[in-house]
């Protein structure tokens, strides 16, 4: 099968607009007729279903959560990137497009990265007439901060909460569509198969996860917003019910899946605390722009922070990167703290945590503050006092969440954080115009490839997705949909969907009647020790090898041994996340596949192996430079396809933030 | 942060279905590291009861980060527990003491249905959102973001309102189960707000009348919403609505 990106001819600046001036369009009459299924609800989903209802398509959407409003998006904190050069600060479509593929290393579409620039000035039109309520100025205009990989301030902000507020903001888009019946919703439903016709999607076939019935729903189109698959590692900033099963399924119907290896690994959150551990939760990137990384000069220090002086300490970001400083990203901080800790200069209880102080921010701020009142005698007491309450403005949600969690006051005390699994840049393969390699199945947000390349830079997820759902996607799907015009309501009593739903009350039986030793979350650990341990933050060989023999020992055993209780025709959590984890069991395994085939390093992927002499991530252009794009051959495994990525504007180099 | 283990004892909600009548049951939660999370004590005895044949304890939970609003547990008579300001996710087994009894029950309340054991259906508050929680702008029609200045006291406390997570602690701590601070939430969030003001009389009327129709109670006032509610949102925004609703009638 042959892949066509569909990328515009014509200039990079130039094509997006010559791609909506000419692209096919479908009169309003007829999106009455058309349906499109939306699976997911997070910013990719509510935006889409909202914006395609709007347009006069009838949709359904469909989430495992009891409400839209609950998908993960929610808990995105930091911010949200757009080149509105609002600051004077020489921002602009250019320099936001040219930081997007330069923090991804070179491994996202220049055509994609562009687009994706340019409509991100209209996300904050639209989210601000809205009525979400972002952070603001004095002068009532919008406020910025800075986020990593990028000089310039350009990230739009609601405190530490912007996620939810944007996801409420696309939410209630959905509800008025919801209320004048442009939209059905199917919450509480999880989508277990794809059911295509002629090659072309044609519908799903879904759970209801209350009552446990199977049904079928048709239409024209079918769009996975379905987000990431970071669960694979067990522990994550991901929701708990946050899985990669509908695109799972979707690639085992035909779609690609791109890089998948190309995983991003968080540098602050709450260090893993103990075996109990359920997920592990960030501390907003936000944070560097005020809090300073260090650990002692000391191998093995026990002291308290407070008793470590000053020249005692190693501000390593900011003495290995004087340019970016704290703010380099994520990738490279991450490694960086994991070579402080491996190297014996961790601290806390594990030993596997490295400070974030915010000592001078408060002290700084607290300055500012008391010139601002006029008390230029303030005593040291009060300065820090004002400067808590600055502190506590910007911040405040994360130093409380912070608290709850670990019994230390952040004001006080320096926080302890270490890298965790956060976002995945692979997903299914799509095209310029969103769409998957299987005709009129789409991917938008985290679940598609092709924005981040091997590493996401912060406040750009949420960007992406709405980019996708309000912007990409709207367009983009009539260019499709144009030519289905004729094709009736689809007819779901077809040997198509009978067979679908067949192939899924097979599973569900199966697992029922295993009756094993051990539950869901036993196998689920397992895998994602072998993950993080192998494919995680630093990757070789002879490591990958092995992981992938112990994922296919773990998968036999698990449909061996698992244990599902209770019954199929009631709510059931346990049945959900057996069929979830057994799309990790088989995912797990291309990814380190992915990982193993990609001999160089770039961004979150890092294979020791290839690494520069300071221990930079080192890539090798002449071989990777394309996309890996899996096709799945069941019992035979997979085949790889290459998408080349072509650089007309930006010229590769060695990623420097020194 | 230091750490010790304790044992509990549980007393769980358990209710087959929607149509069972449901009751009390007793467990013994042992080993405890007090740096787990409320529901992480919850995954232990799960593993312990799917271990032991037995079916587990249904709850709803997703994002464990107290932002989702998922998680929606009454225990020891309050709504998310006894940690102010925080939710179920968040709480910690620091709060408790070695050998303390447990009671933990689900959101009650009409409007509010039990699906299974601490799980209920709150679906209602998706539908008093459709009745108005919205402002009407299709996509694309909006103009630059920084032509509409907004006074930044506003605009906090807009921010203010619309952080509310839609978890219905308020209605399961109001002993009239009254969704007036969720409901109100909503309303303040566009009340402040310029963007708010062509909708803002069909709003207020259509989200109360919606809130009634489901089957919520009435406010009488006694705060316990703003009291229990993890997010911390303001009784005033109850005031606010009433404010609002008063005005819209005299403008019909």
């Amino acid at each position: 099968m042959g892949l066509n990106n569909r990328i515009p001819a014509g200039e990079l600046a130039q094509k997006w607009s010559t791609y909506k001036s000419t692209c096919k369009l479908v009169n309003p009459a007829n999106k009455r007729s058309l349906d499109i299924i939306v699976v997911g609800t997070g910013l990719a989903g509510a935006s889409a279903a909202a914006s395609l209802a709007e347009l006069g398509y009838s949709v359904k959407t469909f989430c495992f959560q009891d409400s839209g409003r609950r998908a993960h998006s929610i808990a995105a904190q930091g911010g949200i990137n757009a080149a509105k050069n609002y600051q004077n600060d020489g921002d602009s479509v250019y320099r936001l497009f040219y930081d997007t593929i330069k923090g991804g290393d070179y491994r996202a579409r220049e055509a994609n990265v562009h687009r994706l620039a340019e409509v991100s000035g209209n996300i904050i039109d639209q989210c601000v007439a809205q009525g979400v309520p972002f952070a603001r100025e004095y002068g009532g205009l919008l406020s910025n901060r800075s986020f990593g990989g990028t000089q310039v301030q350009r990230t739009f902000y609601a405190a530490g909460q912007t996620g939810q507020q944007l996801l409420l903001g696309a939410y209630s888009a959905q509800m008025r569509q919801v209320a004048i019946g442009k939209i059905k919703e199917y919450n509480r439903h999880e989508m277990l198969d794809v059911v295509t016709i002629d090659g072309k999607a044609r519908g799903i076939i879904a759970r209801n996860l209350v009552t446990g019935e199977i049904e079928r729903h048709g239409a024209h189109a079918v769009l996975l917003c379905t987000g990431g698959y970071g669960n694979v590692f067990f522990l994550s900033t991901n929701a708990m019910g946050s899985n990669v099963t509908a695109a799972w399924k979707a690639h085992k119907k035909g779609a690609f899946f791109g890089n998948p290896c190309f995983t991003q690994i968080h540098p602050t959150c709450i260090p893993v605390s103990g075996d109990h551990q359920s997920k592990l939760t960030l501390m907003s990137e936000s944070l560097r722009n005020d809090g300073r990384i260090w650990v002692p000069k000391k191998q093995g220090d026990t002291r308290k922070p407070n008793e470590i002086a000053e020249e005692e300490r190693d501000y390593y970001l900011e003495r290995r990167y004087p340019a970016f400083g704290n703010l380099v990203p994520r990738d490279v901080a991450s490694r960086a703290a994991k070579e402080r800790c491996d190297a014996g200069y961790g601290v806390g209880s594990s030993k596997m945590a490295v400070y974030l102080d915010f000592a001078s921010a408060i002290e700084r701020y607290g300055k500012t503050e008391a010139t601002k009142q006029g008390k230029s005698n303030a005593s040291k007491e009060d300065i820090i006092a004002m400067g808590k309450d600055v502190v506590k403005e910007k911040y405040g949600n994360l130093f409380e969440m912070y608290a709850k969690i670990t019994g230390e006051d952040p004001y006080s005390v320096p926080m302890r954080i270490y890298p965790a699994v956060h976002y995945t840049m692979g997903g299914l393969w799509v095209d310029y115009e969103l769409m998957t390699n299987v005709p009129g199945l789409y991917a938008l947000g985290e679940a598609n490839f092709s924005d981040h390349g091997a590493n996401r830079l912060g406040a750009s997820a949420l960007m992406q997705g709405l980019a996708d759902g309000y912007f990409v996607i709207p367009y983009t799907i009539g260019n499709y949909l144009a030519d289905e015009i004729s094709t009736p309501k689809i007819n779901t009593n077809q040997v198509a969907f009978d067979e679908a739903e067949k192939a899924v009350t097979d599973r569900i039986h199966h697992f029922m009647n295993v009756k094993g030793t051990k539950s869901v979350d036993y196998f689920h650990k397992k895998l994602g020790l072998i993950m993080w341990n192998q494919c995680g933050m630093a990757r070789n060989e002879q490591g990958l090898k092995q992981a992938i023999a112990d994922i296919r020992a773990l998968r036999e055993e698990f449909w061996k041994e698992v244990r599902v209780p209770g019954t199929a025709d009631s709510l059931n959590p346990e049945l959900d996340k057996a069929g979830r984890v057994a799309d990790f069991l088989e995912l797990g395994e291309l990814m380190c596949i992915d990982a193993l085939n990609r001999e160089e390093s770039c961004g979150g992927h890092f294979r020791e192996e290839h690494q520069t002499e300071d221990g930079e991530a080192l890539r090798h252009d002449d071989k990777f430079m394309y996309v890996s794009c899996w096709e799945n051959k069941g019992e035979q495994g997979w085949d790889l396809h290459k998408e080349d990525l072509v650089y007309d504007v930006i010229h590769p180099s060695q990623r420097n933030y020194k | 942060m230091e750490h010790t283990t304790i044992n509990l004892k549980l007393k769980v909600w358990r209710q087959k279905n929607a149509q069972d009548s449901g009751r009390f049951e007793n467990y013994d939660a042992k080993d405890i590291s007090t740096e787990m999370s409320f529901l992480e004590m919850f995954d232990v005895l799960n593993e312990r009861l799917i271990n032991e044949g037995q079916d587990p304890i249904a709850f709803d939970h997703d994002c464990r980060e107290g932002i989702c609003g998922m998680c929606s547990m009454h225990i020891n008579g309050r709504a998310h527990g006894p940690w102010q300001g925080t939710t179920t996710c968040q709480l910690h087994m620091r709060a408790f003491k070695d050998g303390e009894t447990i009671t933990v029950e689900p959101w009650r309340a009409k409007a509010f249905p039990v699906l299974k054991d601490l799980t209920v259906d709150r679906s209602a508050f998706d539908r008093i959102q459709q009745a108005g929680g919205y402002v009407s702008v299709n996509t694309g029609n909006a103009q630059d973001g920084n032509a509409l200045p907004i006074d930044k006291d506003k605009a906090d406390a807009s921010f203010a309102a619309a952080a509310c997570i839609g978890c219905g602690a308020c209605v399961a701590a109001c002993k009239n189960s009254s969704a007036m601070l969720f409901t109100s939430a909503k309303v303040s969030q566009y009340a402040l707000l310029p963007q708010g003001q062509p909708e803002r009389t069909t709003r207020v009327l259509n989200m109360v009348a919606q809130m009634d129709k489901e089957g919520f109670g009435a406010c009488t006032n006694t705060g316990a919403c703003e009291a229990e509610c993890p997010k911390e949102i303001s009784i005033s925004n109850i005031a606010r609505l009433n404010r609002e609703y008063l005005s819209a009638q005299l403008s019909l």
